[in-house]
């Protein structure tokens, strides 16, 4: 479904992406894993076009993501979620309004509909309560469950997780994960999971791929990565 | 020397495209439907209604100066009598347009900048482009078409405001006729006066809500990350709309009227 072939990308010089071919079939979760600034959002983000690559390309179901353009890109793209970092809630909006507004902008739903598509989605993630609040008003968790609920709201085919569980403690990190599995066995979405969370993603994920100096050092599913001997890869995997 | 001096140039250059292009785009989307009206209507308030008050204000204190000083010098060449063609000419044709357009930048602008740069920076943009929005419908061209409604409008608030500050320290404080002070005014400021300030607070308005949210669109890029560059993005917006509303200012009296 997804495809990835001997991507090439460099910021002022600093090649950051020096080769990265990666296979994701249909819904398959795959974790990517590495140490900070290796490139691992920068991949997620030619991913879903928001940035152009020096060499190679991204393909989703054939179609090249660097040459779509208009219409073509906006239609592709209306098919991904994206789960930010930081979830990039929309700030002068409440967590309802967050959610309910691609419904609002990209579907012709009555406001009936729309306002119980948002709160059921707002349900799934266990933020009942918590609708009419502002981004500035809940925890950080919350934000990233917020996030995903409208990420989620219009049933995309693709989810891509930057860094889902950052900046959270283990127990709310843990939640969010199973909360993204909760998702993939309900949804079926594939998906992408940057992360830093090991082991624990394993229990969520089918493949793993670590990106090391800008090319993917090794690949597998959880269980053959614990049993690999690359060195760099067992000081990460522990 | 050279390589860097040609790689200076070509940046410049290029950033000078980008935001040729994005002026562009500004003019496309605002008019090909569909216009967030919603939104526009909420601009229109921020930009138009928020900025009343000051635009009186300094609108008032304007024409008083100017009632001041034109007074003082008409004086001594015994031309007292054309304070009200003075006091209006000078500000429908200049200075209305000219200190509306930078109360509207240090007071919108400056907020459209930072507020557009933080959605930026927080990668609100980038979600929107996500769900397969067009940003530019929803940062850009309701702000475009608000301050395209807001400028001439604002503008006109201050010439009135500023006529009426230059009739109470002409006419009331210093003893001018109130008949003269109008009367002479009717006689020789005309449509083509009135225009001439309608079009400059216009184009005014455009080069404000250009700067403004192409320095906001993009903060990060070429202005630094974080708060920083949120900090950098806004000055810049400032004084860069301050320079070209002068300098388009003088472009338009010499060249066009």
């Amino acid at each position: 479904m997804i495809s990835i072939d001997d991507l090439h990308k460099s910021f002022d010089g600093n090649e950051v992406l020096r080769g990265i071919s990666l296979d994701i079939k249909k819904g398959e979760v795959v974790a990517l894993i590495g140490g900070s600034g290796c490139g691992k959002s920068v991949l997620l983000k030619h991913v879903v076009g928001l940035m152009k690559p020096d060499s190679g390309s991204v393909t989703v179901d054939g179609k090249d993501m660097s040459m779509l353009r208009g219409g073509a890109l906006t239609g592709l793209r209306e098919r991904f979620g994206f789960l930010f970092q930081g979830g990039a809630l929309f700030d002068s909006m409440t967590v309802f309004e967050n959610v309910a507004f691609p419904l609002k902008e990209k579907t012709k739903l009555s406001s009936h509909l729309v306002r119980e598509r948002a709160f059921r989605e707002i349900e799934n993630v266990g933020l009942s309560g918590s609708e009419y609040k502002y981004p500035s008003q809940i925890s950080g968790g919350m934000i990233k469950r917020a996030a995903l609920a409208r990420s989620l709201v219009m049933d995309p085919e693709i989810m891509l997780f930057d860094e889902p569980t950052t900046g959270l403690d283990p127990v709310t990190g843990d939640a969010i994960l199973n909360l993204i599995d909760a998702c993939h066995k309900r949804l079926s979405f594939t998906a992408i999971v940057v992360t830093h969370e090991i082991p624990g993603v394993f229990d969520i994920v089918q493949k793993v791929a670590m990106i090391h100096e800008g090319i993917i050092l090794a690949e597998g599913t959880p269980e053959e990565f614990m049993s690999f001997t690359e060195p760099v890869v067992r000081a990460f995997v522990g | 020397m050279i390589r860097k001096l040609g790689a200076v140039t070509l940046g410049r250059l290029r950033k000078m495209g980008i935001m040729g292009l994005f002026l562009f785009k500004a003019f496309f989307y605002s008019v090909v439907p569909p216009v967030k009206v919603m939104r526009v209507l909420k601009q229109v308030h921020f930009i138009g209604f928020q900025s009343t008050m000051v635009i009186m204000l300094t609108g008032c204190f304007a024409g008083m100066v100017l009632g001041f000083q034109g007074y003082n010098s008409l004086r001594q060449f015994g031309s007292d009598a054309f304070l009200g063609p003075a006091v209006g000419l000078a500000l429908i044709k200049e200075l209305g347009p000219v200190f509306s357009a930078f109360v509207v930048t240090g007071m919108a602008g400056s907020a459209i900048t930072a507020e557009i740069g933080i959605m930026r920076i927080s990668e609100q943009v980038d979600a929107l482009e996500l769900m397969g929005l067009n940003p530019y419908r929803y940062l850009v061209v309701p702000n475009f078409l608000a301050m395209i409604v807001c400028m001439p409008l604002l503008t006109a608030i201050f010439d009135v405001v500023g006529i009426f500050g230059g009739y109470l320290i002409g006419v009331k404080l210093l003893g001018v006729s109130a008949g003269v002070y109008f009367g002479e005014m009717a006689a020789y400021v005309d449509m083509a006066d009135v225009m001439e300030g309608i079009y400059k607070s216009l184009s005014f308005g455009i080069i404000i809500i250009w700067v403004c949210c192409f320095k906001g669109y993009y903060t990060g890029i070429f202005t630094g990350f974080g708060a920083e560059g949120v900090s950098k993005a806004t000055i810049q917006a400032v004084v860069m709309s301050f320079v070209l509303i002068l300098v388009w200012d003088y472009f338009m009296t010499s060249v066009l009227f």
